[in-house]
Order: C-alpha cells, then sequence, then structure tokens
C-alpha cells in the first residue's frame, strides 16, 4: 500500500501527486516510469516518475484525466493508499555532457521532461526548453522549468501564451539558429512525430518517450512492443525513449486505438456512477 | 478421471478435470503392481516414491499418501494437475506396455484434493530460527520451493516477487480451468505459514540490486525469475491489432481478470474467429481461454504433427472435445490486415517432415504450397524467453543462449552467494522440473550457509535426478 501524501489539480483536467514509496525513490531516474493498480479490480497502469525526493522517499506523479483509472486516481485524496506501485522501470534517459541540448514538451508530456531538465542541467549542458499546449490553462509547470533552462519558449495553439503555433516552428527556428546536439521531445504521438520528421533532415539526434499500452511492465508480455527501425521492441524494458528517427508512429498511433471501444465503456461506467474503491489511511 | 460435459464445461472459466471418486482412485491404486523395480520412478523428475504412496491409498491412508509424496514434491495439488505425467511417471509405468497405466497423476491430485476437502493443511515442523537470511527472486514454483525448504530448516527467508501477486506461471500463465487460483493461493499460503515473507511489487535489479541485498544482510540469493517474456516469428504484421502474444493475452484473463471486464478494469479483445500459434501448453491454454471468451472458431496452427507436440495429452484431448480444430503442418507465414491496421487472416505453408536427421529428428519442410485462413484475432504462443530484467542488472553472471543462467545441478552459479533454478536456467520447461531445481538449491544453500564445503556433487536423497526435459 501506498499512501498519497499531497494531491494539487496543477491544470484542467491535470493532478499532481506526491507518493510515500521511499523504496521506488531510493532509484528513481529521469526518464523511468512505475506501473500502479488503484485497487484490486485495478487495471496496470504506467506513469512516468515526475520528480522523486530519495531523502524524503517520495516520488510524484502527473497524469490527465484521460480514462477509468486516471479519473479514479484524481478522485483519491491525500491520506487514501494506492494498493500497487512497482518501479522504477524503463532505462534513464542518458544524462551526459551532449552541450546543446533542447527539450520539447508537448501538454501533460511536459512534466516527464522536468527531472531530465534537472539532469542534464547538473551534467553541464545548456538548455533550451520549448513548452507547447493547446492554450495558456494547460502549461504545465512552467514556473519550474525557468529555474534550470537557459531559454524557455513557449507555444500556444491560440496565442493565450507565448508565441501562437506549434512547438515545431519554435524548434525549426532553434535548430537552424544554433547547433543543437541533442532534442528530446515528450508529449502527445503526434507532436513526438512532427518533431522527428522535422529534426531528421538536419541529421540532430532526437530522443522520443514511448507510451503503448502496457500490462505488467518488466517484460514480459509484448503489450507494449514497438516498430524501431524495423524491429519489435518492448518499450518497458528496451525504452521508453527511443530514436525518434527509426520509430514507426503510424503503427504506435494505431495500436494506441486497439482498447478504444473498452476504454470508453469503462469510463462512461465509471463517470456514470462515480464510486471507487478506496483504501483510506486506516 | 471425470472431466465437465464439453458442451458446458466451454462457457465457463471452472475447472475441467473433476479427479477421481474415492472408489476410482481405489480402483487405480489397487491396479498398481507394486514392482520391485519401478520403472515409474525413474520417470519422474523428483523421483517421487510412487509404488509407496500409492500402497497407503490402497489403505485408504490418503493422509498417508500424501505425507509421503510431501516428501518430495512440496506442490502435489498442483503438479497432480499440470505435470506432464505421460511422458514422466505414466509414460514409464509398466502397465502402460499392454494397455493403460495406472493414473499416477490422477492419484496425486486424489490425495491432495483428500486433504483440501478437510480444510486442514498440516503444518510441518519448523526448526528454530537459525538466524540466517536469504533472498529468493521470483515466486514462481522454484522460488516457492526454495523459500519452503530453507524455511524449514528456521532460516529468515524473504521472497521478491516483481507483479502484484504471488506464483509466477501458476498465477498468471495456466489458466483457472485448469489450475483453480484458490488452489495457488493455498499453497502460497502454505509457505507464508512457514514464516516466509512474500513482498509483492519488487522489481529486483530496479527497484533494489543484488548487490544491496547482500550489503543488507541476506547471505545469499536464488534467482528464480522464469522465463516468461515472448518470443515471436517476426513476420509481418504481428504488430497489428488483435495479434496477441499469448503471454498477454494469458496475462490479462489469468492475473488481470480481464473475463470480467468490467467489473475488473483490464480489458481483453474477444473475437470470432481465432487463430492460435503454436503446439505448447500456452498454445492449448490460449485456444481454450480464447473460446471461454466467447470465440466461435478456434484453431490451432502448428508446424510439426500431432506426436511431436509439447503440450500435455490431455489438454489436447480436452481441446478437441471442446471443438478446437487443428492444422498441422502449418507453418505461418504472414498475417494481413485491413485498412485500419486489425488482423484480417493469416496466410501459412503446408510443412512435411523430413527423413530423421543424425539426432533422429524429423524436422518440418515447406513443401511450397500455402493457404489462408480467415480470422479476426491471431494470437502467437510459440515459446518463451528468459524475463530480462534481473539477468541483465547483474554484472559478471554467466549466461547461455538468450539470457539464461548457468547454474549446476545445485543451483550454484559462477558467482559465490548466488544460486537460480527453475525456467530461468533451463529455458521454458515445467512446474515440476522448476520445482526440483528449487529443493536442490534449497539443500547447496543450506550446505553453503552453513560452511559444510562444496555443496555434494551427489545430492542426498530423495531429490536425485534433473528433470528429462
Ligand atoms: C501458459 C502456460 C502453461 C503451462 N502449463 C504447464 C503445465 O501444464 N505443466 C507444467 O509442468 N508446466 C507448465 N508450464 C511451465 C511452467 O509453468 C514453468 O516451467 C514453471 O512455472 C517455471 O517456474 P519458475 O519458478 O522457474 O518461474 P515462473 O513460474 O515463471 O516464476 C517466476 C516469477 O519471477 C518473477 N520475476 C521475474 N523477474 C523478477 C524480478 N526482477 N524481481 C522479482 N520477481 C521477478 C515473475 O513475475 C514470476 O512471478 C506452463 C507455462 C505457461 C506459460
Ligand atoms: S510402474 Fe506402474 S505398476 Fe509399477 S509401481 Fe509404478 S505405478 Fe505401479
Ligand atoms: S508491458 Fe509487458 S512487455 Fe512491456
Amino acid at each position: 500500500m501506498f499512501k498519497i501524501l499531497e494531491k494539487h489539480t496543477i491544470a484542467p483536467k491535470v493532478d499532481m501527486m506526491v507518493i510515500d514509496a521511499p523504496h521506488i525513490a531510493g532509484h528513481a531516474k529521469a526518464g523511468n516510469f512505475v506501473v500502479l493498480r488503484i485497487n484490486e479490480k485495478g487495471e496496470r497502469i504506467p506513469l512516468t516518475i515526475a520528480d522523486s525526493d530519495k531523502r524524503k522517499g517520495t516520488i510524484t506523479l502527473l497524469f490527465q484525466k484521460v480514462g477509468k483509472t486516471t479519473e479514479a486516481l484524481g478522485m483519491l485524496k491525500p491520506g487514501n493508499k494506492i494498493r500497487d506501485i512497482a518501479g522504477p522501470l524503463g532505462h534513464a534517459t542518458p544524462i551526459e555532457k551532449f552541450g546543446h541540448c533542447v527539450l520539447v514538451g508537448g501538454g501533460i508530456g511536459s512534466a516527464t521532461l522536468y527531472p531530465i531538465l534537472k539532469a542534464l542541467k547538473d551534467a553541464g549542458n545548456k538548455i533550451t526548453v520549448i513548452l507547447g499546449a493547446r492554450t495558456k490553462d494547460l502549461l504545465v509547470w512552467e514556473d519550474k522549468f525557468r529555474e534550470y533552462a537557459d531559454e524557455m519558449l513557449i507555444t500556444t495553439d491560440d496565442g493565450s501564451s507565448g508565441r501562437k503555433g506549434f512547438v515545431t516552428e519554435a524548434l525549426k527556428e532553434t535548430i537552424e539558429k544554433k547547433t543543437v546536439a541533442v532534442v528530446i521531445a515528450v508529449g502527445p504521438l503526434r507532436m513526438m512525430k512532427a518533431v522527428s520528421e522535422l529534426t531528421k533532415p538536419y541529421g540532430v539526434k532526437t530522443i522520443v518517450s514511448l507510451n503503448p499500452v502496457m500490462v505488467e511492465g518488466t517484460g514480459m508480455c509484448g503489450a507494449c512492443r514497438v516498430n524501431i527501425g524495423g524491429k519489435t521492441r518492448f518499450a518497458c524494458t528496451d525504452g521508453p525513449e527511443f530514436d525518434g528517427h527509426e520509430v514507426d508512429f503510424k503503427e504506435l498511433e494505431n495500436r494506441l486505438k486497439f482498447y478504444k471501444e473498452e476504454e470508453a465503456q469503462a469510463l462512461h461506467l465509471f463517470l456514470t456512477k462515480k464510486k471507487i474503491q478506496v483504501t483510506s489511511n486506516e | 478421471m471425470r472431466f465437465r460435459n464439453p458442451e458446458k464445461r466451454k462457457k465457463d472459466f471452472k475447472e475441467v478435470s473433476l479427479g477421481l471418486t474415492e472408489k476410482q482412485a481405489l480402483k487405480e491404486a489397487l491396479s498398481c503392481l507394486q514392482c520391485k523395480k519401478p520403472r515409474c520412478i525413474d520417470g519422474c523428475p523428483v523421483e517421487i516414491d510412487i509404488p509407496k504412496f500409492i500402497s497407503f491409498v490402497k489403505e485408504k491412508d490418503y493422509l498417508g499418501g500424501l505425507r509421503k509424496i510431501r516428501e518430495y514434491n512440496n506442490l502435489p495439488s498442483v503438479c497432480g494437475r499440470v505435470c506432464p505425467q505421460e511422458t514422466q511417471c505414466q509414460g514409464n509405468c509398466i502397465k502402460g506396455k499392454k494397455g493403460r497405466p495406472v493414473a499416477i497423476g490422477a492419484l496425486e491430485r486424489f490425495v491432495a484434493d483428500y486433504e483440501m476437502v478437510l480444510g486442514e493443511t498440516e503444518t510441518p515442523e519448523v526448526q528454530s530460527a537459525n538466524g540466517h537470511k536469504v533472498a529468493v527472486i521470483g515466486s514462481g514454483p522454484a522460488g516457492l520451493t526454495v523459500a519452503a525448504d530453507l524455511a524449514k530448516l528456521g532460516y529468515d527467508i524473504t521472497v521478491f516477487e516483481a507483479l502484484h501477486e504471488a506464483g509466477g506461471v501458476l498465477l498468471y500463465g495456466i489458466p483457472e480451468f485448469r489450475l483453480p487460483k484458490k488452489i495457488v493461493q493455498r499453497e502460497i499460503e502454505y509457505v507464508k505459514r512457514l514464516g516466509v515473507k512474500m513482498i509483492v511489487n519488487w522489481v529486483i535489479g530496479r527497484t533494489k540490486t543484488i548487490d544491496e541485498l547482500i550489503e543488507e544482510g541476506f547471505e545469499t540469493i536464488f534467482i528464480g525469475v522464469g522465463a516468461g517474456a515472448p518470443r515471436y516469428l517476426g513476420i509481418p504484421g504481428e504488430n497489428l491489432n488483435n495479434v496477441y502474444f499469448a503471454s498477454e493475452f494469458l496475462t490479462r484473463v489469468n492475473l488481470m481478470k480481464a473475463h470480467r471486464f468490467p467489473l475488473y478494469d483490464t480489458p481483453v479483445k474477444k473475437a470470432g474467429r481465432v487463430a492460435v500459434v503454436g503446439g505448447g501448453n500456452v498454445a492449448m491454454d490460449s485456444a481454450r481461454t480464447a473460446l471461454r471468451l466467447g470465440a466461435e472458431e478456434v484453431s490451432i496452427i502448428y508446424r510439426r504433427t500431432e506426436t511431436e507436440m509439447p503440450s500435455r495429452h490431455e489438454e489436447v484431448e480436452n481441446a478437441k472435445e471442446e471443438g478446437i480444430t487443428f492444422h498441422f503442418l502449418s507453418n505461418p507465414k504472414e498475417i494481413t490486415g485491413d485498412d485500419r491496421g486489425w488482423v484480417q487472416s493469416i496466410r501459412c505453408e503446408r510443412m512435411r517432415l523430413s527423413e530423421p536427421d543424425e539426432s533422429g529428428r524429423r524436422r518440418p519442410e515447406s513443401t511450397g504450397e500455402e493457404f489462408v485462413i480467415e480470422v479476426d484475432q491471431v494470437i502467437m504462443a510459440i515459446g518463451q524467453r528468459s524475463n530480462p530484467i534481473l539477468v541483465r542488472s547483474i554484472s559478471g553472471l554467466n549466461l547461455w543462449g538468450d539470457g539464461y543462467i548457468v547454474a549446476d545441478r545445485d543451483g550454484k552459479t559462477n558467482l559465490e552467494r548466488i544460486f537460480a533454478g527453475g525456467d530461468i536456467t533451463t529455458g521454458a520447461a515445467t512446474v515440476i522440473s522448476a520445482m526440483g531445481a528449487g529443493k536442490r538449491a534449497a539443500r547447496s544453500i543450506d550446505n553453503f550457509i552453513m560452511g559444510r564445503g562444496e555443496p555434494l556433487s551427489q545430492p542426498p536423497e530423495p531429490v536425485q535426478s534433473q528433470s528429462k526435459h
């Protein structure tokens, strides 16, 4: 059982939780994720570790309420407990002195970039952060990013913050102006695809973090398989980060639709009942 | 043995086999010749004294029979159900030469179930705590056996399991209709009653490393992480929607209870026409699970003939009775999809068996002829690989093949303090061989910690032989 210590809503439909999990915090690195199951009947879902504190023994998770599990998670309060959390899983982001790095975050995916930003900064890199969202309210953790970024570029689809337009435009300008060593993009699949397509002709190394459906998260089922350069790889153990220029985005996009009907059904049932089996403090 | 009516049983997940009645059990027991040189024992990977246990059954001392089995086998209710008896004890039984062998597996199950009906499990004596700590990684049959045997000797045992529940393949692989989960839970409760600490959700290699466990005072580590990772053919179309790897399909249903979606949150796709590729237990289990999820037509595609199928014989018979069809000598070449990226059909080539090679094996070779089966779902059940995470995290550990650990008969690896057994050392094998490996490893760990020098190369009675698989 894992106790929720803090919970905040940080953007519409986006919640953040600080959870007591000392044994996971101990080894958590930027880029890692956990697999979590709310209760006895719950599904196992992967969530990226957005932050961790070894000293306090906590991990921070951020989630967008898009399905039954995340909606249910959003109803939990500090003091409630989550039944199962396993991790840290997945390869950590390679942290070295690359030179100039550009981190591109879209929507909630941005939060995932936060520990990567901190680690890359500590390793002596110069960093441009490009955050994109549909609208101002959906920008996540902008202030936290400013603390570490050498340069911050904000784009919104509607121009309510930063410049109007997509992250790719800002990225293109950056790549053309500066010698960029590596681009790391985390966010919606379409954004990561656009970023990878953009950087390819420039030959700039591009890392993307993939989010396929997972079941157990330890390489034993193959649910999370993705096609990388024509080879089948498992995102949970070989990834979740891969070379964006090698990813078959079309296949992944299709695989992400596999359970659309069931997901909608489960969500509908849940939202009409709004009841969840909660394990509380005592 | 009694089985439920195929038309009824294929609609639910309740156990298919009903076991023996007392009368049937007595009849089977009486049919045993009590051979002077019992060949059945040679066929048993853990060399249970089979005629002895059967003689207890004859006397109606069922618990005595069970006690005899337990001297060799920690999981009789499981093994009685899932062992491939036809290639082990029963395959060797002298009575099988002319006619039918003694139903040894069914008798094993009978005595184990007899105790279960009584409700009480005998808790064996546990020696007083000796203060030595051992960590066991993985809670499948290998890990559970090491844990139980060492706990009985007074060791302080912690089992670490990556998933949210203990049991390994017994839990997430073998379906309810063949091995009810309450039986697995009972076995795990038994191990816990011996004082074993069971910690779930810990992925060793990630949550904690082996080195850290050693620093924390575990004197030896037993690795029993299994071989559950799926193999795949690498043919076009394997990543289309509605192509499952059997491990995922079975895990969704067995571990996550997807057949009860939306009561349980995890879904599984139900399909009308299902093709399962493979000829082992995993293939049979997948096919019969698909049927129970509501499939109208389920077929099995296997590249050799029925004789070579590695699956338990009884399960092939059960599958046939339930209406599953077989395409033997068929090898998938491609899975094709519709324009939305969902499975539409599977194209196979017809094979024939070659003349026996030097090793006597007849290999499937292509005839060049092809055929196509229209399907809505394909399940790949062509074998397993080692579970990667832990093995990859230990530097200097000797491996063979696809990442299996090199260990000797006593479970010793090339690293001091690290022992291993079960599927992670042999490749996908059987419950009984994993359990046997666990027994031998427990003895050698005990010898190692107690400073009795090198583990004996000839391990003491009663466990002597390596699995014949
Ligand atoms: C569908 C199916 C049907 C089968 N049917 C039969 C049958 O009828 N008869 C038969 O004899 N055999 C059968 N088998 C084979 C048999 O189940 C295995 O040979 C046996 O379970 C192997 O036992 P094990 O203890 O080595 O590993 P497993 O049972 O695989 O257990 C390993 C455990 O280790 C855990 N683990 C892995 N990595 C880590 C880590 N890093 N940290 C912590 N824990 C970890 C896993 O989650 C798992 O619980 C079947 C297998 C399958 C998949
Ligand atoms: S070989 Fe058959 S008949 Fe002989 S002891 Fe074993 S079970 Fe009995
Ligand atoms: S989630 Fe099961 S293999 Fe990756």
